[in-house]
């Protein structure tokens, strides 16, 4: 196995060692789906190389490929200038290359040695594998910096944390390539400073990086060279230093695309949606939602900032009466909601409050259903959709079709299956659902969760015509972007509370950053 | 992203090609059985499938046993629609049949069999929905695995019949576990009856209307699942419970309400055998056509039409296999059962072995086409 840890590439040599990895001609179907059509990339050893790309632009399909999961319809892979033949996951090791994936493959209850040690025991016996295993991990916290406490359970790590442990698993197996898909999903900007700091050590070290992302600023921050992939096709690499933002946004999309958003005043009304000290606590006796209050007027978009899994899916599900209160109250306009008299989605749908969920495939849309089903769910019971017995289909398909019109839902067949929509096209029919009707108050989760930059921009234009004709509008979302650019004012939650509440037009990436790490109360914990 | 993705294949092979070889697969093995005791297969299969069809006489039997069929079938369908599997058709069927027993014995001397019979069908459908009920309850507000105790319903549906049977309904003086014969009002009109009074001669068989009565379930199934509201709440529960509560879809509700239908269905059992053939109540009446049901569902692919289809194939196979015991000494009835029991394990519980193959072998032809059609 080569493991030459060597100096920082870059050097005249670089240009005529192999490459780390080369691909030549790799394609993918499934089915009728061309995932990969004849991609070329070439990763120099020693490099950190972006690929960027819209979601189902086949970055993850080719990573795949890469690391055993799929097998390549046809083409060749290279690693360090031989060919390879990579079947399973097994080979990609063996071959030097280390993932680290979206969704960490992290066992909870054990704790971080178990987990490195996890199908690299050594031996039938656990012990000595394991004191040959936790002097390797002392090795490689003290040269990469990776520090992580060995004997502490996966389940009590923050996800940062958590991250670094998969990457000490990459580590222990002696990769010198390392992929990285989506990596910063789920982290706070200082977590992602801390991840870029640690990517460029390994770096220096020799290892090559290979970062897959969707945030153009991350790939500008960190790469050497990025790649961009449309369509299942690599359409351009470049060094990074040579591009800018406007360009590789444009290469991702395929046309000219406006990154800022023209937002004018909020005109506040009256308050529509009032919340007092509710506290959600979830079946395993958690409290996730803790004394939350805050009040949401007509014509605003009040933002909620906060690191995934701080209580915010919970704040969601408990205002659309998904999910009982425990303590505390809601008034919706005229209804009041409380733990003793608690109203369901349909009863606080019919007061008005459209939610566009966060969870798109598993709450917005039945996947199986086609796209008329699911454009009436939650409205299937409206006297328009149904006669006496049977329903109207055709009310239902002509509903569905007028509004994937207005809202450019394409393909625009109302009989096609939800999941065979694209992500953007699926929250634009969910949104269009939800917006019809005009809501007197709108909650929306994660809107533009894993859509393309096109929808993107066409969403947020919806999100701030909407609160213009008067709507109130609470915003969810890990993107601090977004929250930054649609909200008039801002909270940021975490542990279930509200920490914090700052101004949409003076919140700055820093501060909110340090609210939703909390970082204060960091530093009493550490004293 | 380790999950292969799901390729959507389409229609003609999902419902037509792959019960097909699955069926061929339960038979090639059958074969095999048949000829480790020392029989050629292909003469087994020829009188078996012969047997099921060679005159109206078979096919009169092939459909009679195909409508009980249908009947579980469809109530394994409606609860699965829901995201339940109704393993307890057997146990509901059974109750039903006291169900209607029980308004014959007590009506069958005042009632016209035009009254009767509709009353009889009610209480069956009443009994088996109420049986279907318990579990449903269980599983929907206290989260007991319907699959459970569907299935433990099932025992305790046959003892506490057998109990019934011979402590209660039982004749003074009769030997047999089973109730009196019931009066001719309550007899269900035979298939060759009707015939009769239009004029067409038809062999006398068991055949009775009950078959109607199970297209006209079809049907119903059909439009309630698929064109209403409440049809839509059950698909969408099934499908994504977490969708329909977000829809104000309460799915305690529709687990009631599907497991109620789905009783109220595997009740037409009762129908076809107690009231339609047997006039009384006889122990063990339904036979394991709610286990077969499950497979009959599952072949069908839960709907009406593949039920139907999937429905006369196990009938041609119950028929087929008394013919093929009564014309090889050697292969015995458990045989038959066994044979039964193959074609239920490979279209029913291993329906979606080939699945992964076919679609492969689909996605390359396709990309074929796809090519020709660019080139």
């Amino acid at each position: 196995m080569p493991a030459e840890h060597v100096g920082k590439a870059g050097s005249p040599s670089a240009a005529s060692r192999p490459a780390a990895i080369e691909l030549r001609g790799i394609d993918k179907s499934f089915g009728p789906v061309h995932a990969n059509k004849n991609v070329n990339l070439t990763i120099a050893k020693g490099s950190i190389h972006g690929i960027i790309g819209e979601n189902g632009a086949g970055k993850s399909t080719l990573m795949s490929i890469l690391y055993g999961f799929y097998t390549a319809d046809s083409g060749e892979i290279l690693i360090n200038g031989d060919p390879a033949k990579i079947h399973g996951s097994h080979d990609a090791i063996a071959a030097g290359i280390g993932m680290v994936h979206q969704h960490f493959m992290l066992v909870e209850p054990f704790t971080v040695l178990e987990n490195v040690m996890l199908g690299a025991e050594g031996g039938a016996m656990l012990r000595a594998g394991a004191g040959k295993a936790r002097a390797e991990l002392e090795r490689l916290a003290r040269d990469y910096g990776l520090n992580v406490d060995v004997n502490a359970h996966i389940s009590d790590l923050p996800v940062g944390e958590q991250q670094r442990v998969e990457i000490l698993k990459a580590l222990f197996r002696h990769c010198d390539i390392l992929i990285l898909d989506e990596p910063t999903g789920v982290l706070t900007p200082q977590e992602t400073d801390q991840l870029f700091q640690i990517l460029r050590a390994l770096n220096a070290r020799g290892v090559t990086i290979v970062l897959i992302t969707h945030k153009l600023r991350e790939i500008l921050a960190i790469t050497d060279t990025v790649s961009v992939m449309r369509g299942g096709e690599m359409v351009a690499t470049l060094p990074t230093r040579q591009a800018t933002r406007e360009q590789l946004a444009e290469l991702m999309v395929g046309r000219k695309v406006r990154l800022e958003l023209d937002k004018t005043e909020a005109r506040p009304g009256d308050v529509r949606l009032s919340v007092r000290d509710v506290t959600v606590v979830d079946g395993k006796g958690v409290t996730r939602v803790d004394k939350v209050g805050f009040d949401l007027r007509a014509g605003e978009i009040l933002g909620i900032a906060g690191v995934s899994g701080n209580g915010q899916s919970e704040l969601l599900e408990a205002l659309s009466g998904i999910r009982p209160l425990s303590s505390g109250g809601i008034k919706l306009c005229d209804l009041e909601v409380s733990s003793n008299d608690p109203s369901g989605p349909a009863e606080v749908r019919e007061h008005g409050l459209a939610h566009v969920p966060e969870d798109r495939l598993r709450l917005g849309v039945v996947t199986s259903f086609p796209a008329w089903e699911s454009f009436v769910l939650g409205y299937h019971e409206d006297d328009e959709y149904n006669g006496r017995i049977l329903m109207d289909r055709e009310a239902m398909t002509n509903a569905c079709g007028k509004l994937m019109e207005r809202f450019d839902v394409r393909p625009r067949n109302p009989d096609l299956r939800c999941g065979n929509f694209s992500g953007g096209n699926q929250q634009k029919l969910i949104l269009a659902r939800e917006i019809a009707r005009q809501p007197k108050v709108l909650v929306v989760g994660q809107p533009t969760r894993g859509v393309d930059i096109g929808a993107i921009e066409f969403i947020h234009r919806q999100l701030l015509a909407l609160r213009d004709a008067g709507c109130a509008i609470l915003l969810v979302s890990v993107e601090l972007d977004e929250i930054m650019s649609l909200s008039d004012r801002i909270l940021v939650m975490f542990q279930g509370r509200i920490v914090g509440e700052v101004d949409g037009d003076e919140a700055d990436e820093r501060t909110l950053g340090l609210m939703m790490a909390n970082a204060h109360v960091q530093t009493d914990e550490a004293a | 992203m380790s999950a292969t993705p799901q390729v959507a294949l389409p229609r003609w092979i999902d419902i037509g090609l792959l019960p097909l070889i699955n069926l061929v697969q339960a038979l090639i093995v059958a074969g095999l059985v048949v000829l480790v005791i020392g029989v050629n297969p292909f003469d087994a299969m020829r009188i078996m499938a012969w047997g099921a069809v060679y005159d109206s006489v078979a096919i009169s039997y092939t459909l009679y046993y195909a409508t009980d069929f249908v009947f579980t079938g469809l109530a394994v369908a409606v609860a699965f629609h829901a995201g339940l599997f109704n393993i307890g058709g057997e146990g509901q069927a059974y109750i039903a049949g006291l169900g209607c027993t029980l308004v014959i014995l007590l009506l069958d001397a005042y009632l016209p069999g035009i009254l009767l019979i509709p009353l009889a069908l009610l209480a069956a459908m009443a009994f088996g929905a109420g049986w279907a009920l318990i579990p449903a309850y269980l599983q929907a507000y206290r989260g007991s695995h319907i699959v459970i105790t569907t299935i433990m319903f099932n025992f305790i549906a046959a003892s506490l019949m057998v109990y019934i049977g011979s402590d209660i309904l039982r004749p003074p003086g009769d030997m047999l576990p089973s109730s009196r014969e019931f009066g001719p009002s309550a007899h269900l009109p035979h298939m060759h009856d009707i015939a009769a009074l239009l004029g067409i001669s038809m062999p006398r068989t068991p055949l009775n209307l009950s078959i109607l009565w199970a297209a006209a379930c079809c049907v119903f199934v059909w439009v309630f699942i698929w064109r209403t509201r409440w049809g839509y709440a059950i698909r969408a529960v099934g499908l994504s419970p977490k969708a329909a509560v977000y829809a104000g879809i309460s799915p305690q509700r529709v687990i009631m309400i599907a497991m109620c239908l789905s009783g109220a269905l595997a009740a037409g059992v009762a129908l076809n055998q107690i009231v339609g053939y047997h006039h009384r109540m006889l122990l063990d009446f339904v036979a394991g056509a709610g286990f077969t049901g499950i497979a009959v569902a599952l072949m069908g692919r839960n709907h009406p039409i593949g039920i139907v289809l999937s429905a006369i194939l196990f009938g041609a196979l119950y028929q087929g296999g008394a013919e093929l015991a009564f014309e090889i000494p050697t292969i015995t009835r458990d045989m038959i059962v066994a044979m039964q029991g193959l074609v239920i394990l490979f279209s029913g519980a291993l329906a979606y072995m080939n699945r992964p193959w076919v679609a492969r072998l689909y996605a390359m032809f396709d990309r074929r086409a796809v090519l020709a059609e660019a080139t």
